[in-house]
């Protein structure tokens, strides 16, 4: 028996972070309280390096290694690149709300690197022992984060809450996938899709008994109604600078999850998933719009109305066509730059001793600091669907799939819960520019935090302009 | 020269151009933000007059036309152009944006730049709404709009400003998403999201009859029509008067002008089976809301319903021609009910924002909209109470104002069609003239109601120079009515030829 090294090259961006995780990991043990910043450099160096070897190293047409276990193609780097993208801001918009409260340690940055590992491990799975291996890199990496503030008895209840339920999903996936394994022979996606295509409609009960715990399990982590109740205790319990992480990076991993699962993997059970997402995409986008109307907690709605985005996202795979995954990679990447934007204009609210957790703490912002209200204002209404903000193309590909597989009725439950989704972005932005404000107290923002969180509104406003380019990108790198 | 260049592009996005830089001006120098943007909404306007002079009378064919690829993978083109319905709503807007401008001049105190920065911005909205050729472009500046309104009602508005700009928003959004689902199944039968490649699609009569009232929910109301109306009292009483100007004036005429460039082309078979249901709408709108006019005690709240009977003659002018087309055969009957519903929405716009703009001057002064704490306001505010009775009779539909030739227009077309529905809509003149001239006898004439009005200062120059440019305009079209209507002859003719034929 020979062994054959598997080729390590397209493996390199997750070999940097692998090893620059672990190198700050010790360097930071060697730091003082005082030098903290310079692993928070290096954290930011490690995701600049990966993306630009992530460019480097670009996979215009697909390749896999490790024996299959894994695939380099345009839409993981795609992918792959919004989540350094959107973490370099996490740690950015993180870094002055965690000094304040004496979380400023390097640990946040390992776990927030790990993380990223396992999402890029996740994105590039192209078997299911690679999907479940990236998903619990990123779980435990998560688990670990929401109890980062030891002091914090709801942080440690939403983190035992996310764990025990984090690991029941991971038990019904793993179950799924033990159906499918012993329905397939093998785990490696490409051999499921072409026994699945094989076996005749009758003798797949097995592996459509196995898609479900499979679906179930996803679900779980995508936080998709019935199986969503982690969430909005989870985004109230964490502190803002892990719920901001929580919230933004890990949901395109959970895209390109979905996207290898269901569709590589398992493309010709499309009509059997069709309609187990249905299910879930009509129960998050009412139950998620409805419940998020009575929140007067700001992270509790962001987490009620992130329940909703989920159910659109889902819309978009469900419409199994090549128009419809773009629709949804579009919606993953354009929900991920707003979440971003509107839990971090929630960091910015938050100063020493004080936790801008409510939405009655918006109150007034407009005259406070018209800029951010502004930029809050945009994000709000992006979330609305509000044209010449990109959330509204958004919705509307999303809507343009399904309406073209004939689903118009799923369609009109979707704007009609939008029309009531936007009662409760409307109440942040009545509060900020409607009431006169209860704080006095300035807002203090550094210049790199201030420049990011204007470019990530204004980013919304130009995408709205010209929503062109990272359409085309989506579906290039689908197509790809 | 002037024809060479982006006209439509230059009055959309200049006024939004100018509102940002108005909002850079900032609100701590509200002298220098208000000049500026008196000069953006001058200059706007100066901008949008060629589109009239320029203007092709004889053809119906789209003019200044610009298209540029915009969204290629998904087929939606930066398209604009004008035809005789949009042209002079576009004018309309203009010269309506420097009028609210004048208004707001000394009354505003709070926030001036954000103030007249939202309406720079709305304005060029609007604009767009009226110049998008592509459904995916007009519904997205139809949508934006909302944003500026939702904003100059709950800032600036009254007590109530936060239910009221809430229902106003929510109320648009819901009757407006579900064209969108319309406009992408019409994308998806015709491949195209150009409004008039939708004009040719041929489409069955289910399917007519669904798209139509998708239409219907989004436009109505925005017209509004009777039952949707109840945003529009709340929305005007709590806005602030420009706020009541800009949406009596032009976001209400955005409703009539969907049902001319969406509803009636594209669905002509499902308007013209359900034409009788317009029709009913349209009369409950102008008879029974007349009556709700009547009883009113709050200023604003009278004129906003009178507003909604207004444009019930609006859509029963538009829906009219059907059955004309049926009874007679008769094209020019048929086109008189669309120019005259088309001359009623302009003049609409002057008479009401006018209006609004007299009670904004009352109230600047006496903090009150009710007509109960005035009375005689003629013995202290002569010059005003001269505009105020003009733009009431204007209201009533006195013959040698412009009230009275879209009015007039659409009863003479309704004869053609039935006597009883001519019958209904002609109450209209009994009623209408009934709450107009009670209003006036108990605001403007009469003793002196109380010692506030005593102390009452007339108009100064400002206020006297946007009534007057609005009282102009309003005498103007009712005695020579041809510039407006002239420009729309061939538009209205094409758009009959277009919906007797049927797409079935």
């Amino acid at each position: 028996m020979n062994f054959v090294a598997p080729d390590f090259m397209p493996l390199l961006p997750e070999l940097f972070v692998l090893t620059l995780a672990c190198f700050i990991l010790v360097v930071d043990v060697f730091l003082e309280e005082r030098q903290r910043h310079i692993t928070y450099g290096l954290a930011q160096l490690t995701l600049l390096g990966a993306a630009l070897l992530t460019l480097a190293t670009y996979a215009h047409a697909p390749v896999t290694t490790m024996f299959g276990h894994y695939v380099r193609d345009a839409m993981g780097d795609v992918l792959k690149l919004c989540i350094y993208l959107a973490t370099a801001a996490v740690f950015l918009y993180s870094r002055d709300y965690l000094r304040q409260r004496d979380l400023f340690k390097g640990e946040y940055y390992v776990l927030g690197l790990f993380g990223v590992l396992g999402m890029m491990v996740m994105v590039s799975a192209h078997s299911l022992l690679t999907v479940y291996l990236g998903l619990e890199l990123l779980s435990l990496s998560l688990y670990a984060l929401v109890a980062f503030n030891r002091d914090s008895p709801t942080a440690s209840e939403a983190a035992m809450k996310y764990f025990v339920l984090g690991s029941i999903a991971s038990g019904m996936l793993l179950y799924g996938i033990s159906m499918i394994y012993g329905a397939t022979g093998s785990v490696d996606l490409q051999i499921i899709a072409d026994a699945v295509i094989a076996a005749p409609g009758t003798e797949n009960l097995v592996l459509v008994f196995g898609l479900v715990f499979l679906v179930v399990g996803l679900a779980f982590k995508l936080g998709a109604v019935p199986f969503h109740m982690w969430v909005p205790d989870v985004y109230q319990g964490a502190p803002t600078s892990v719920t901001l992480y929580i919230a933004s990076a890990p949901k395109l991993a959970a895209f390109a999850l979905l996207m290898r699962v269901l569709v590589e993997g398992l493309g010709a059970l499309q009509a059997d998933w069709q309609q187990m997402l249905i299910i879930l995409v009509v129960l998050s986008i009412v139950l998620g719009n409805l419940v998020a109307i009575v929140q007067t907690n700001i992270k509790r709605m962001l987490a009620y109305s992130t329940i909703s985005h989920v159910g659109f996202l889902l819309m978009g795979i469900l419409a199994g066509t090549p128009e419809g995954y773009a629709a949804a990679m579009f919606y993953t990447i354009v929900y991920v730059l707003m979440a971003v934007g509107a839990f971090g204009v929630v960091i910015v609210l938050s100063r020493s001793g004080f936790e801008a957790e409510n939405i009655d703490d918006f109150k007034g912002l407009n005259d406070r600091n018209p800029w951010l209200a502004f930029l809050m204002m945009v994000i709000m209404m992006s979330m609305a669907g509000v044209p010449f903000l990109v959330g509204f193309y958004a919705k509307w590909v999303v809507l343009q799939a399904i309406v073209n597989i004939g689903l118009v009725w799923l369609a009109i439950l979707g704007v009609v819960f939008s029309v009531i989704g936007a009662f409760y972005y409307l109440r942040v932005v009545r509060c900020m520019y409607f009431d006169r404000p209860e704080q006095s107290e300035p807002i203090q923002m550094k210049l790199d935090t201030e420049i990011a969180i204007s470019a990530n509104g204004l980013l919304l406003v130009a995408l709205g302009l010209y929503p062109t380019a990272l359409m085309t990108w989506c579906a290039l790198a689908l197509s790809g | 020269m002037l024809s060479e260049l982006p006209l439509l592009s230059l009055v959309i996005w200049f006024p939004v151009l100018g509102g940002i830089a108005v909002l850079f001006v900032g609100d701590e120098n509200p002298s220098r933000a208000k000049a500026l943007a008196l000069t953006v909404a001058i200059l706007s306007f100066l901008i949008s007059l060629p589109l009239y002079t320029l203007f092709d009378t004889t053809t119906a064919m789209m003019q200044f036309q610009e298209s540029i690829s915009w969204i290629p993978m998904l087929g939606v083109n930066y398209h604009l152009g004008v035809d005789g319905f949009s042209m002079p709503l576009i004018l309309l807007t203009t010269f309506m944006t420097v009028i609210v401008v004048i208004a707001g001049w000394e009354v505003v105190q709070y926030r001036v730049a954000q103030y007249m920065a939202a309406f720079l911005i709305m304005e060029g909205l609007m604009v767009g709404v009226f110049a998008a050729l592509d459904a995916i472009l007009f519904y997205v500046f139809f949508e934006a709009m909302l944003i500026p309104m939702f904003l100059i009602i709950g800032i600036w508005g009254g007590p109530r400003r936060v239910y009221a700009t809430l229902k106003f928003f929510l109320y648009t959004f819901l009757g407006s998403v579900f064209m969108l689902i319309a406009l992408i199944y019409l994308y998806h039968q015709a491949q195209s999201f150009a409004i008039l490649d939708f004009h040719v699609l041929p489409l069955s009569l289910t399917e007519q009859v669904l798209i139509f009232f998708a239409f219907l929910l989004g436009f109505s109301v925005k017209v509004p029509m009777w039952p949707v109306h109840t945003w529009l009292p709340d929305a005007h009483v709590e806005a602030p008067t420009g706020g009541s100007v800009i949406l009596a004036a032009i976001t209400l005429k955005i409703g009539g002008y969907g049902f001319l460039r969406f509803a009636l082309p594209i669905t002509p078979d499902a308007a013209g089976t359900l034409d009788w249901l317009i029709i009913t709408l349209s009369l409950i709108a102008v008879v029974y809301i007349s009556l709700v006019a009547l009883i009113q005690q709050d200023m604003k709240k009278l004129i906003a319903y009178s507003s909604i009977a207004h444009m019930g003659f609006v859509t029963l002018g538009f829906f009219i021609a059907f059955s004309i087309y049926r009874q007679t055969g008769s094209l020019s009957g048929a086109a008189m009910g669309i120019q005259g519903g088309m001359v009623q929405m302009v003049s609409h716009g002057f008479i009401s924002g006018a209006l609004f703009l007299c009670v904004g001057v009352l109230y600047d002064r006496m903090h009150s909209r009710q007509i109960k704490d005035y009375g005689g306001v003629v013995n202290t505010m002569p010059v005003f109470a001269a505009f105020m009775v003009l733009f009431c009779m204007a209201n009533a539909g006195l013959p040698g104002t412009s009230g009275f030739v879209g009015e007039f227009m659409v009863i003479l077309s309704s004869f053609k069609a039935n006597f009883w529905i001519a019958f209904l809509a002609a109450t209209t003149l009994m009623l209408g003239a009934a709450y107009t001239l009670w209003l006036i006898k108990r605001v403007v004439f009469g003793e002196i109601g109380n010692p506030h009005v005593a102390e009452l200062k007339d108009i100064n120059t400002r206020e006297i120079l946007m009534l007057s440019l609005l009282a102009a305009a309003v005498l103007g079209l009712g005695v020579w009515p041809d510039p407006l209507t002239s420009v729309m002859h061939a538009t209205v003719d094409n758009l009959l030829q277009h919906i007797i034929v049927t797409k079935l």
